[in-house]
């Protein structure tokens, strides 16, 4: 391959390092090699949806996932926060609407003001940023086309592809004239009505909640099981909670045509997944998450004999980032085997450079990342799940701590007690180390993130006995956990007794067997 | 609620107690367990898991005012669940103005009721009441509704409401009867007229516009929330606030030009507060309460900076001057308990012993222990095994994690940036800070200024944590996770080795990069 007429030589590059990508791994990569005064240039271009949605720089977390899907969480939240304020005091109009423009144009605004932000960081550190779709044409040489079709060729001495990943689509007839996708919905410019979410994973869930949460109508298709890939236990109490909270589920259905009724009404066709059976529905928004393609097919990587995973498109990498073609490094969401996490993207990147370019040795360390799902009842994890877990070190090996937990803020509101739910997971021929931290309830992202430091640092059971809480805290229910799963024992909390005074003896006395006239007097003066 | 416990059944046949040791020379109770509070009770529940014999004697002195309550000590009636709640109420109010920016149409006005809140949260401590009368009851361990008082170092009597009395005697005897808030004696006016915590949870009505004497993080936290539900709050204090929490001085930003001051985790605290509305009357002790014809409080305070006097007139007056432990009816000298004479609090030793072998001592009572609710459970349970259960595992008071529920709550494990300094000296110690915004914060536009996190590490190779301090949204649930870590002899390199969950505020503290030596802009920009 030529370039210029010329086949490019070491030390002759017009770049170091181009980073293909510029979401967050692959502008914290750019970013700490312009740190080392290296010669860089990211490109990144957004192709747009088929539903014509687009956005700038940053990447999916910043543009389509994390940030506005939490802020979105955010204003769930709050329309639960609105209801228990009552309860706390607070007093307004009895009708409360949410308005999906409102919160869509200040979520957009914010996500503006990052790719914004993005934009100046590149140019403070000197790092020459093209809004140009990125591919290999050859040897150290990548060609970049611009939304006008400009094309230009650049060389480097090295390559980080960091392309990321977007929503798969069914290939049914329908689904991409008239379904959305989480690249879509951030930015919909009206509310989105009743709405079909086709899919179990994360995104899924974490959309179908907040939508719900807002005041929408939402059902949610799924194929086979919830959240595949986390503790099965806790996904499914988390589908509990949603559908208790007004989430439909189809279960074992897979939509097959989906076509447009009346205007602004989408009729869907589904077939179950174990037998015949043909249901068919009506929804304003169809929205898919059923998974995401890795951006791998279409960046010349043919050309340079990068190897990918044929089947599903993803790059296989050894533990120090780099593909088959020594001077092409990859990292994120496009990795084989690897973890779809924002933190992980960046540490990589970060680690990555260090070592190509002030000798580092530390490399991104996979094992223990700590993660969580926005579900309205948010889950946070680290480390093992009880069927890996069990799977790897045999059920006798392993001992299950659990507990439900009641939150301090939801009593006076009298909601939802024995939800929020605790479970570690130790290894019992280990000292019985912590291998597995799970947590359901509000701010378990929060809760997670210590944990997992104390995970890092090799925490035991003991430890974890031995620390004291924090009162009174959701997470404080870490420090006294003491019955396990397989004793079988009951795990509901003492909040129980709240439910005594409020329903009266006879129900609660019949399920606990507390049979005293005389403490029910006491109790009845209590309230008076 | 004093009439509640008056109605409390008298224990069956007193005089048998004393007969049965009359006869058999022998204590009746393994265990007794003056004070029912977290401590008294855990320790208590403990024991009887073990087959002991335990009796608890519980009784609440009606303060000043006339306020009493339920079983479960300072924590369930009067401190941590009360005061959290309330708290929770004034964060829902800052969640009805967020929920605007965020898309919910709330029509003005948006007002708070108190006697709504105070109901749904009295309702709930009873309810915990209630819970442990019931727990104590499957335990079997014994109850009395009495105060009680030594008679020598195996016996406590104590009369009922109905005047007869009890005597218990045990082999073993735990005090955790805790504290009660001080009142400024010399302040005229200040017991007739002034609340305190206890009184603030139990009131009927609103305070009203509020004056809070004090600088504890009880008069923080309660001036908080009653802003926070809309009232006209006024702190006055001496002087610094929160003592004994982080005051190292930090870097200070503005307008891109970093230098120090005399800034701390505290005053941050209390900046934020004034920011959100609280009103604070600095370097002020007051001298005179009294009572208007209006039924108005009239306080009258001495502004030590300019040595000027001042008054306003207020609805309600609460001191929140400190807590005093409640030992003098107990008759401990007699018995030969000692206490520590300036504090009144009870000398213990690593095994919560007192001067007197086979009495012990756990909670806000005992001397120079934190004065929290999981320590004085976590101390009453090891008590109770190492008396009962051939354990002899002692409480450990290193690195307990704590949180203060200021509006803007402060989380904080391990040592102060000071205690830090003073133990280790400045050039063996490093600081890594940062100033953060909450992802929430942004669509709602609130503002983060004080949103701020530290990690005080020492400098040596290993860099091994010896602090942790975080400002910001869910303090205590931050916090709790790392504290776990700290004990776990976490190091600098081995908290950046840990991967952030995002978007959260607690992965800030993975990413903390900046020292403060460096004196570098410590602003936390973008992902």
């Amino acid at each position: 391959m030529e370039v210029n007429g010329l086949t490019p030589v070491p030390g002759s590059y017009d770049y170091d390092l181009i980073v293909i990508g510029g979401g967050s791994g692959g502008l914290a990569a750019a970013k700490e090699a312009a740190k080392y005064e290296k010669k860089v240039m990211v490109l990144d271009f957004v192709t747009p949806t088929p539903q014509g949605s687009s956005w700038g720089l940053g990447g999916t977390c910043v543009n389509v996932g994390c940030i506005p899907k939490k802020l979105m969480h955010q204003a769930a939240l709050l329309g639960q926060a609105l209801q228990d304020s009552r309860k706390f005091g607070w007093q307004f109009t009895e009708e409360v609407q949410h308005n999906w423009m409102t919160m869509t144009e200040s979520v957009q605004n914010y996500v503006g003001s990052l790719n914004w932000g993005y934009r100046v960081a590149l140019r403070d550190k000197k790092v020459t940023y093209e809004n140009a779709y990125g591919e290999f044409v050859g040897p150290h040489t990548v060609k970049a086309t611009n939304k006008k079709g400009v094309e230009k060729l650049y060389t480097a001495e090295r390559f980080i592809i960091a392309t990321g990943e977007r929503p798969r689509y069914l290939g049914i007839p329908g689904d991409k004239e008239y379904c959305i996708s989480s690249d879509d919905l951030f930015s919909l410019p009206y509310c989105p009505g009743r709405t079909l979410v086709v899919g179990a994973s994360y995104v899924a869930l974490e959309c179908a909640g907040f939508l719900a949460g807002l005041g929408l109508d939402v059902t949610v298709m799924v194929r086979s099981i919830l959240l595949r890939g986390f503790d099965q236990d806790m996904a499914n109490r988390i589908g509990e909670y949603m559908k208790e909270h007004g989430v439909k589920f189809i279960r074992q259905f897979v939509p097959i045509k989906v076509e447009e009724g009346t205007p602004g009404v989408l009729k869907v066709t589904a077939k179950s997944t174990t037998g015949d059976q043909i249901i068919e529905g009506k929804y304003n928004t169809v929205m898919l998450a059923i998974g995401r393609d890795p951006c791998t097919r279409r960046i010349g990587l043919g050309k340079v004999g990068v190897n990918i995973n044929e089947k599903t498109g993803k790059i296989p990498v050894n533990d120090e980032e780099q593909t088959n073609v020594p001077y092409i490094y990859a990292i994120g969401d496009i990795l084989q085997d690897k973890l779809e996490l924002t933190p992980v993207a960046i540490q990589a990147g970060r680690l990555l450079v260090q070592r190509l370019y002030v000798g580092a040795t530390t490399k991104c360390d996979y094992v223990n990342v700590p993660t969580t799902v926005f579900t309205p009842l948010e889950y946070g994890a680290c480390g093992y799940s009880e069927e890996t877990a069990v799977e790897k070190f045999g059920e006798e090996s392993i001992e299950v701590y659990h507990s439900h937990f009641w939150p301090l803020e939801w009593t006076v509101p009298s909601r939802d007690n024995n939800k929020c739910y605790a479970k570690i997971i130790c290894n019992i021929q280990d000292n019985e180390r912590v291998i597995g931290f799970h947590v359901l309830g509000p701010n378990a992202g929060e809760i997670t993130q210590g944990f997992a430091a104390a995970i890092k640092c090799g925490l035991t059971k003991e430890q974890l006995d031995s620390t004291v809480g924090i009162h009174p805290v959701c997470a404080e229910v870490f420090t006294t956990l003491s019955v396990t799963k397989r004793s079988g024992e009951s795990i509901a909390k003492d909040s129980d007794y709240f439910y005594y005074v409020v329903l009266g003896p006879s129900v609660v006395q019949r399920e606990q067997g507390v049979n005293s006239p005389v403490l029910w007097a006491e109790a009845s003066c209590l309230n008076s | 609620m004093a009439a509640l416990w008056r109605r409390a059944r008298p224990p069956a046949a007193p005089g048998l107690c004393r007969t049965l040791r009359a006869l058999s020379g022998k204590n009746e109770y393994d265990l007794l367990v003056i004070g029912g509070g977290s401590g008294g009770l855990a320790c208590a529940k403990e024991a009887a898991q073990f087959g002991r014999k335990v009796a608890v004697l519980d009784y609440v002195e009606p303060s000043p005012q006339g306020t009493a309550w339920g079983l479960g000590g300072t924590c369930v009636n009067v401190g941590c669940i009360p005061k959290k709640l309330m708290h929770q109420a004034a964060l829902l109010g800052s969640a009805i103005k967020d929920a605007q920016r965020y898309g919910w149409n709330i029509s003005q006005p948006v007002q708070h009721t108190w006697s709504v809140m105070a109901q749904g949260v009295q309702n709930y401590v009873k309810s915990l009441n209630w819970g442990h009368r019931v727990q104590l009851q499957e335990k079997k361990v014994k109850y009395f509704n009495i105060k009680g008082s030594f008679s020598d170092p195996h016996t406590v009597r104590g009369l009922t409401k109905a005047g007869k009395e009890i005597v218990v005697t045990a082999d073993n005897i735990v005090i955790a009867t805790g504290g009660r808030p001080k009142y400024p004696m010399h302040v005229s006016g200040a017991l007739e007229y002034g609340i305190t915590s206890d009184d603030l949870f139990w009131l009927k009505k609103s305070p009203g516009k509020t004056l809070v004497v004090g600088a504890s993080y009880v008069s923080l936290e309660c001036a908080g929330f009653l802003t926070g539900i809309g009232l006209d709050t006024t702190v006055m204090m001496r002087s610094v606030p929160l003592r004994g929490f982080d005051q190292a001085t930090r870097v200070y930003k503005k307008k891109h030009i970093c230098f120090t001051s005399q800034q701390q985790m505290a005053s941050l605290v209390t900046e934020h507060m004034e920011s959100y509305g609280t009103k604070f009357l600095k370097r002020c002790f007051p001298t005179k309460v009294q009572k208007l014809e209006n039924d108005r409080l009239q306080v009258t305070w001495k502004n030590a900076d300019l040595d000027t006097e001042e008054t306003d007139s207020f609805n309600t007056v609460m001191w929140a001057v400190g807590r005093a432990p409640d030992t003098k009816t107990l008759n401990l000298e007699t018995i030969g308990v000692k206490t520590n004479s300036e504090t009144g609090k009870i000398i213990v030793d690593a095994s919560e012993a007192t001067s007197v072998p086979h009495i012990y001592a756990v909670g806000d009572i005992t001397e120079g222990r934190p004065e929290l609710t999981p320590t004085a459970i976590a101390a009453g349970k090891l008590l109770a095994q190492r008396l009962f259960g051939q354990s002899s595992e002692l409480m450990d008071y290193d690195n307990v994690p704590t949180t203060v529920f200021t509006p803007l709550e402060y989380g904080c494990v391990g040592l102060s940036e000071e205690a830090a300094v003073q133990r280790h000296g400045s050039d063996n110690i490093e600081v890594y800070h940062a100033y953060y915004k909450p992802l929430e914060f942004t669509v709602a536009e609130r503002d983060a200024t004080q949103c701020y996190m530290k990690m005080v590490c020492l400098r040596e190779r290993e860099q091994r944590i010896l602090g942790l301090h975080f400002i910001g949204p869910n303090a205590g649930e931050v916090i709790q996770g790392f504290a776990l870590g700290i004990k776990c002899g976490a190091t600098y390199p081995q908290m950046m080795k840990t991967v952030g969950i995002h978007p959260t505020c607690a992965e800030e503290v993975t990413k903390l990069h900046i020292t403060k030596r460096s004196g570098l802009d410590a602003t936390v920009t973008g992902c």
